[in-house]
């Protein structure tokens, strides 16, 4: 999928239909934050970040998604200003910031291990952004007051970082990175220090803070879920590329390429042999004989190989009063018990596995090993995809 | 009696008892010579040895007559006064050159890191008098021997190693996206070096500071090459006044000293401690 083409960047770095800077605030087609063909190599040799393009309009929350060391963090440390960009721009409000001291971007930044100063209390953490900026002392306590209040910590001011909780300094390192209101927040990993339950206590706080607010959100992380709930798009990296930049559900039910597909959520992949395309269904023969019906992804071509994608949460076992246009047999392996669902595994010809994920109530099958079923789909929650 | 393990044969209890003792042993041979200065300086006659009347007791035979010498004295006067001057100005000097060494030396981005180290800190392995040597030679061009300047530079460079390994010590446990932090803040570099840096390695630049005091304070091979009569420091005193008049003063001088010691190893282990508990708070 393109990620960042943008219509008019080249007439814009030609200055043909520039209007000045000082008086367009924003990008020719309406973008905040535009990254342009931005590349970065440590040693000049590999690129960490091949060719990234993206366009961000004000108020949005991108997350960057991606294994560890597919090139997200560089991106963030990049716009950030502790990395220099080989080549390519970042543009912010139109103005190129790639020659931009980091300590005058203006960007609010939160980290990971929270990055809290040990030696100054929560209030005089808070205050040190407006003190930079020589805000006076009245107007600085007023601000932090607000800003403590609004993370539901007013008495915790006189407190040192040492004293709290994880979950209460994210929130302060959150505040802080907030107070001296930039129009951009870059979080890297913020939540991947805290347990299960207080990231998603803190998932629902940046959120609060976020609609409240309206900043401008870039944030990074390999925790898909924390993805999937808070972002209004998704980049999906992987070596050093983005491999789709989408809205969540979008991005869950139409993944543009088996990378995304298996990387976002769980999936199941079946080989198989495309037959012809028409309409954008393929018709696909899997090993084992059966016909399946499928959406057609990008570049897939009559007669070559090709994998089929279907979720766990898409598949029914017979019968079912679900509709279906696909049907295999496929023998029953084992089932977990999981609670609220039951996680059923199936083999299909040659080895393939297949997962289907069932609700745990009256008409979950009752089967044995062994067991042969028939797994039902629609055509439209399957992709075939070029193997 | 002690709970020894009840396994323990007649061999075990002997080896046992043979190496406490062996170990208070060492202990006294190291604390002796030290700890009879103190008794000694009280001595009412100008002798190294414990009177009759000391042994006896006899109130009569202690005086602090030698720790009053030391304060009529000009030339004590002037030593303890340069001993601190120079003591001062030099662990000053390699507080700040040796911290912004230390600094400099934890960039990740810092070229030719080993060999830089290895230079500066060589002053601490290289032999004094060799060091004394060289430095009376090239001192000599600037006119710095015979000199406060000269004297307290080569207490700095004496000095400087043990700031650069107490800092880079406290350095190494500091996180740089605190440092990322205060820049993304608004904050310029130097801004965030002295709101945040230094604030963090306090303690390691004070103890490095100390020892580059210490140091200084009981340096004697540098000032008998490059220390005129007017830099004499106590050490410097203490020497002559062996060769020159033996009296019990140089014992309550050497008394002083160690009570300064304990004072200064005091203040260390204070830092230590709240310098631990800093990082406590660090995650």
């Amino acid at each position: 999928m393109d990620v960042g083409r943008r219509p008019g960047a080249r007439e814009r770095r030609d200055g043909t239909t520039n209007g000045g800077i000082g008086t367009m605030p924003l990008d020719a087609n309406g973008a905040f934050l535009s990254f342009r063909n931005v590349k970065k190599s440590y040693d000049q040799k590999t690129l960490v970040v091949k060719d990234f393009n993206l366009d961000v309009q004000k108020g949005e929350f991108i997350t960057l998604l991606g294994p560890s060391g597919s090139g997200k963090s560089t991106v963030l440390m990049m716009l950030a200003g502790f990395e220099g960009v080989t080549s390519g721009d970042i543009v912010i409000a139109g103005q190129s910031v790639t020659r931009t001291a980091p300590y005058r971007r203006n960007i609010g930044m939160v980290f990971q291990n929270y990055a809290l100063f040990p030696h100054m209390t929560i209030a005089e953490n808070l205050a040190y952004p407006l003190r930079v900026r020589k805000m006076n002392k009245a107007a600085v306590k007023d601000r932090v007051n607000e800003y403590l209040r609004l993370i539901e910590m007013g008495s915790f001011g006189g407190r040192y970082p040492g004293q709290l909780s994880g979950g209460q300094r994210q929130r302060v390192a959150l505040a802080r990175a907030l107070i001296f209101e930039p129009s951009l927040i870059l979080m890297d990993e913020p939540l991947g220090a805290l347990d299960k339950k207080l990231r998603e206590q803190m998932q629902y706080e940046i959120t609060r803070l976020h609609e409240q607010l309206g900043f401008t959100v870039i944030y990074v992380t390999h925790d898909q879920t924390e993805a999937l709930t808070m972002s209004s798009r998704i980049a999906v990296f992987n070596d050093g590329v983005v491999q789709q930049c989408a809205a969540p559900a979008q991005l869950y039910e139409r993944p543009s390429n088996a990378f995304v597909a298996d990387f976002i959520g769980e999936n199941n992949f079946i080989p198989g042999k495309v037959d012809r395309i028409e309409g954008g269904k393929a018709r696909v023969t899997v090993a084992g004989g059966g016909t399946i019906t499928a959406d057609a992804a990008e570049g897939l071509k009559a007669g070559a190989d090709c994998v089929l994608s279907i979720r766990p949460e898409k598949l029914f076992i017979k019968p079912t009063s679900h509709a279906y246009d696909n049907e295999l047999v496929a023998e029953h392996v084992t089932h977990h018990y999981v609670g609220d669902f039951i996680r059923f595994y199936f083999r299909v010809a040659e080895g393939t596995e297949i997962t289907i994920k069932v609700l745990n109530d009256l008409a979950a099958p009752d089967l044995k090993a062994g067991d042969k079923a028939s797994l039902v789909w629609l055509a439209k929650d399957c992709i075939a995809f070029p193997a | 009696m002690k709970h020894l393990p009840a396994y323990f044969t007649f061999w075990h209890i002997l080896g046992h008892y043979s190496l406490k003792w062996t170990a208070y042993l060492v202990l006294a041979f190291l604390m002796l010579p030290i700890v009879i200065i103190v008794p000694l300086s009280f001595n009412a006659e100008p002798y190294f040895t414990f009177t009759d009347g000391m042994l006896a007791l006899d109130p009569a035979a202690y005086s602090t007559r030698w720790y009053q010498a030391i304060f009529s004295d000009a030339n004590w006067l002037l030593s303890i006064k340069n001993s601190f001057l120079i003591g001062a100005l030099a662990a000053t000097l390699s507080t700040v050159l040796g911290t912004i060494a230390a600094v400099g030396l934890s960039s990740p981005v810092m070229p030719f890191k080993r060999l830089i180290t290895a230079l500066l800190l060589s002053p601490m392995i290289v032999p004094l008098i060799i060091i004394a040597a060289g430095m009376f030679f090239f001192y000599t061009r600037f006119n710095l021997v015979g000199s406060y300047a000269g004297l307290v530079i080569a207490h700095a460079a004496l000095g400087v190693p043990f700031v650069i390994i107490t800092v880079t010590a406290t350095l190494s446990g500091f996180d740089r996206s605190l440092y990322n932090a205060g820049i993304s803040m608004g904050a310029s570099p130097v801004k965030v070096f002295w709101d945040v840096v230094i604030p963090l390695i306090r303690p390691g630049v004070i103890s490095g500071g100390l020892f580059a005091f210490v140091t200084s304070f009981d340096e004697v091979v540098l000032v008998l090459f490059l220390a005129g009569p007017e830099q004499r420091t106590i050490p410097r005193q203490m020497f002559s006044g062996l060769r020159e008049q033996i009296n019990p003063t140089i014992l309550a001088v050497a008394t002083l000293l160690i009570l300064i010691s304990i004072a200064l190893l005091v203040t260390l282990e204070i830092l230590r401690r709240r310098s631990e508990r800093m990082r406590g708070t660090e995650f």
